[in-house]
């Protein structure tokens, strides 16, 4: 009972959401709509028992990916209401769309649950919740049979660091910055000289 | 015990919500941006629910992978778009023809 009400919930809260983020007037907003799409599609996982990949939800795409989102809309100096001009006139087209697409995956479901589809035989029997937890299961098959994979994955990571920093760094010209090495090279002999100049004389520097 | 055409629901109305998002939001890219994750974040939903009754590990496990390539898709989405705007002062998806495709 309390998981058809949980359920209910998570699932109207991150339809409403995804429904805000996409029409709210000002990008900030959406954000934070987004935000909550997000808690409420890892609450979603949690009740079926994905527990971790409820919490990489949590934590890469709200800690991670929103707040990157938020950064950039705060950062960048945008008239979002010149970019919103045209909504009204693209609204019919986009609903038409969104209503074929809706009805071309009803009538799919329609089809497999009239001829279900024979399934390809399990490779990966989820264990008992109750001897193997859900974290220590997905670990032990990502670092067997997924490890490459696995490493694969984390080199798209390094990728997309790469590029994102390439792509956004740039070397401004009149800055003047700390050079350790030079400092640490400088030597006493170098930067002083002594000199006896006669009286009345003064120093050239 | 919540069956799995209700979650398949969700997924849908989830992913149609974000393929509207594209087009009702289509001068705007950050906005296309977040349509674009919530399209990933109803693959994702499918799949773990998928995995959960089927009892197969592999649907969490490609879940992690769909994230982790949404993870580098923004970070480099979000990079690109702020050197644009560095350039041309605007993000206007209309005014973005400069190699002319």
């Amino acid at each position: 009972m309390i998981q058809t009400i949980a359920f209910y919930l998570f699932a109207v809260m991150v339809i409403a959401s995804a429904a805000l983020t996409i029409t709210a007037r000002n990008p900030v907003h959406s954000v934070l709509w987004l935000i909550l799409a997000f808690f409420n599609a890892a609450g979603l996982m949690l009740l079926v028992g994905a527990e971790f990949i409820a919490m990489l939800l949590v934590i890469v795409y709200v800690g991670a990916v929103a707040v990157l989102f938020l950064f950039v809309v705060m950062m960048l100096d945008i008239d979002f209401a010149e970019l919103r001009a045209g909504l009204s006139r693209y609204l019919p087209f986009g609903v038409a769309i969104a209503a074929a697409l809706l009805a071309e995956i009803v009538i799919a479901a329609g089809v497999w649950e009239a001829g279900p589809v024979q399934l390809a035989g399990r490779t990966a029997v989820t264990p008992s919740p109750d001897q193997v937890p859900n974290i220590e299961a997905l670990g032990t098959l990502l670092y067997t049979r997924y490890l490459f994979v696995f490493e694969g994955a984390g080199l798209v990571l390094l990728v997309a660091m790469i590029g994102a920093i390439v792509l956004t760094h740039r070397a401004r010209g009149g800055v003047r910055r700390q050079n350790i090495m030079r400092q640490s090279m400088r030597r006493a002999e170098d930067a002083t000289r002594m000199t006896n100049p006669t009286v009345g004389q003064g120093v050239e520097l | 015990m919540i069956g799995l055409q209700h979650f398949l629901v969700v997924s849908a109305i989830l992913f149609v919500m974000g393929v509207l998002g594209i087009f009702l939001n289509r001068k705007n890219v950050i906005i296309i941006l977040m349509a674009i994750e919530l399209i990933l974040l109803s693959v994702n939903i499918n799949l773990v629910a998928f995995s959960a009754y089927l009892h197969d590990l592999v649907g969490q496990i490609f879940a992690m992978f769909v994230l982790t390539v949404a993870a580098g898709e923004a970070a480099i989405g979000l990079a690109i778009l702020v050197i644009y705007f560095r350039g041309r002062g605007t993000i206007a998806v209309d005014d973005i023809n400069r190699m002319k495709g």
